[in-house]
């Protein structure tokens, strides 16, 4: 019995914001089969007492000032974008 | 001029005995001669290199040359420069052209070194053979029909084909050193913390570190010092100088203290452990000590790895939305359409293949079975290394279980391709420090070493690299 159905495969490629054709779901619910199987020393392991460990320097966040550091760069970086115009980024209409 | 060592060429320049424009030709010349049967670069940017090259010239001319000054190297083209396209090998990328340098780029330029080109790489830095790339697979210099590693193969490509001296990698499971151990080069993937990640595309956050790929520990030490060191920019920077690299090259090492981790050394190629033995041998003529250690968790490694990467890459790569910067997709039909098609059609095969394994390992639901249970493990497999690093100096083991495979031989396989990390990803997840450097070749291909050392231990690790291959000659092997 498979344990990720493709309903699954589906629902995480929504939440991923990725377009999966239905041909493909196949092959990534086999993926995601195979690739479960071979996790499983880890998924299986009995060691739920060990605290997890995020950064490998076990270290906390450095805090700077609180001052402004950023100069204005709107003209270059939005220079990158797909469709602006007028300093704003341009995208399918959301309200009608 | 381009076989000589950093130092010769330093040396070279300051004396006049070539300039820095004459040298940025004969690289240009070698990639123009060499590249399309490697396809080891991106771009190529001639003009830059040779404005930068006169100016290093000036610089040499009145005597007041920075370290590298004059020095030809090429960034992995996931690091960003300014007014240079920077792909990250993915259609995502083709077009974009940065607004600003990543802080090696800008520290190596700084330090008088000429970016000549960028590499090509496995798309995102996800793979290890350098085929999956929008800009299609590169070749070993050492036999074209197989791959170079990955994910800095085109890094390790240019160097090993002689087209650059000096190159920049990153390293989040084993991107620098197990192309490295494939074109029988000498790479470094410093303590994670060591050298910014400011400007560096991420993949795996808590994993990715850069570096640097060259023909011996020594070259590599002249790049590492100019990269490395604390920077505001970067928010896991550690504030902590780095040691002068080049001078720690002779450092005292007597007694070395060299630890042999069992299960790195097990279902290895024997061809592979025959060589990286040699390279014990040779340390232990010169004075070193041989040490077993147990590393019970080193199984876990791999599993642990690609939960990991891939749950913090589909975290990193969900900025990619088609609306700021990157491949936008034609005629959306309305937003969700915008992202989902954009992030389809711009990403690879792997790369979504990661992007959902990870979604799904930190959805709802799964979060503490996957990626909790991941993190868990994590701890195990860095306690290995500490308690280890009680018995002795530095771990050797193989790089990578085999020498390098056919293309095409595991492109289908994805499993079979993460196998191919299982010595290099434990020291991403502890964060340590740890360098390839090569060994006698098996039938004509080469073969690297692994050497990790405790946190900041770059310039022993380099030492004792630069020390082997001053007594050895494995490491001057070249191409034909």
């Amino acid at each position: 019995m498979s344990r990720i159905s493709l309903e699954d495969v589906r629902r995480t490629a929504r939440l991923a914001r990725l377009a999966v054709n239905e041909e493909d779901l196949n092959a990534y619910q086999a993926h995601f089969e195979r690739l479960l199987a071979f996790v499983e020393d880890v998924t299986e392991a009995p060691i739920e007492d060990v605290k997890p460990l995020a950064h490998p320097l076990d270290m906390t966040q450095r805090l700077r000032p609180d001052a402004v550091t950023e100069a204005d760069r709107r003209e270059a970086l939005q220079s990158s974008a797909p469709r602006a115009e007028d300093g704003y980024y341009l995208v399918p209409r959301v309200i009608e | 001029m381009l076989d000589q060592s950093i130092t010769q060429l330093r040396a070279a320049l300051r004396s006049r005995e070539f300039s820095a424009r004459e040298l940025v030709q004969a690289c240009l010349k070698e990639i123009e001669g060499r590249d399309p049967a490697l396809n080891s670069l991106i771009g190529v940017a001639a003009e830059q290199a040779l404005a930068a090259a006169d100016a290093a010239d000036a610089q040499l001319a009145d005597g007041d040359a920075p370290d590298l000054c004059g020095i030809p190297l090429v960034h992995k083209d996931n690091f960003c420069t300014e007014g240079l396209a920077t792909t990250c090998g993915s259609k995502m990328l083709a077009d974009f052209v940065p607004a600003y340098s990543a802080t090696v780029v800008e520290r190596a330029a700084q330090a008088g070194a000429v970016t000549v080109g960028k590499a090509n790489m496995d798309e995102f830095a996800m793979g290890s053979s350098s085929e999956h790339g929008h800009f299609g697979a590169v070749s070993n210099p050492w036999d074209t029909t197989r791959v170079p590693g990955g994910s800095s193969g085109g890094s390790a490509a240019a160097v090993a084909g002689g087209l650059v001296p000096l190159a920049t990698g990153s390293d989040t499971g084993g991107s620098i050193r197990q192309p490295a151990a494939f074109c029988g080069i000498t790479g470094i993937k410093p303590s994670y913390g060591r050298v910014s990640r400011y400007g560096l595309v991420a993949y795996a956050s808590s994993l990715d570190q850069a570096g640097v790929l060259g023909r011996s520990a020594e070259d590599c030490a002249w790049l590492l010092q100019a990269i490395s060191g604390f920077d505001p920019l970067d928010s896991t920077s550690i504030d902590r100088p780095m040691e002068d690299l080049v001078a720690g090259l002779d450092q005292d090492l007597t007694g070395l203290r060299v630890g042999i981790p069992k299960p790195y050394w097990e279902g290895i190629d024997d061809n592979v452990v025959a060589s990286v033995s040699a390279q014990l041998e040779a340390l232990l003529a010169q004075g070193a000590t041989r040490v077993d250690v147990e590393m019970p968790n080193a199984a876990l490694a791999v599993s642990t790895y690609y939960l990991i990467a891939q749950a913090e890459c589909s975290s990193n790569l969900s900025r990619y939305d088609g609306v700021r910067f990157g491949y936008s997709c034609d005629a959306p039909k309305d937003l969700t359409d915008l992202y989902e098609r954009s992030r389809a059609e711009g990403f690879g095969e792997e790369t979504r293949r990661r992007i959902l394994v990870g979604t799904f390992a930190l959805s709802s639901g799964y979060y503490d079975a996957y990626y909790g249970k991941a993190m868990r493990a994590r701890r195990l497999i860095s306690d290995d290394f500490q308690a280890a690093f009680e018995q002795c100096d530095v771990l050797l083991s193989p790089t990578a279980p085999t020498t390098a495979f056919k293309l095409q031989e595991k492109e289908t396989d994805p499993i079979a391709m993460y196998l191919a990390d299982v010595n290099t990803v434990a020291v991403n997840l502890a964060g340590l420090p740890a360098l390839s450097m090569p060994g006698p070749q098996v039938d004509g291909l080469p073969v690297g070493g692994q050497l990790i050392g405790p946190y900041f231990s770059e310039s022993r690790l380099l030492a004792v690299a630069h020390q082997l291959q001053r007594g050895t000659d494995w490491h001057l092997a070249r191409p034909q």
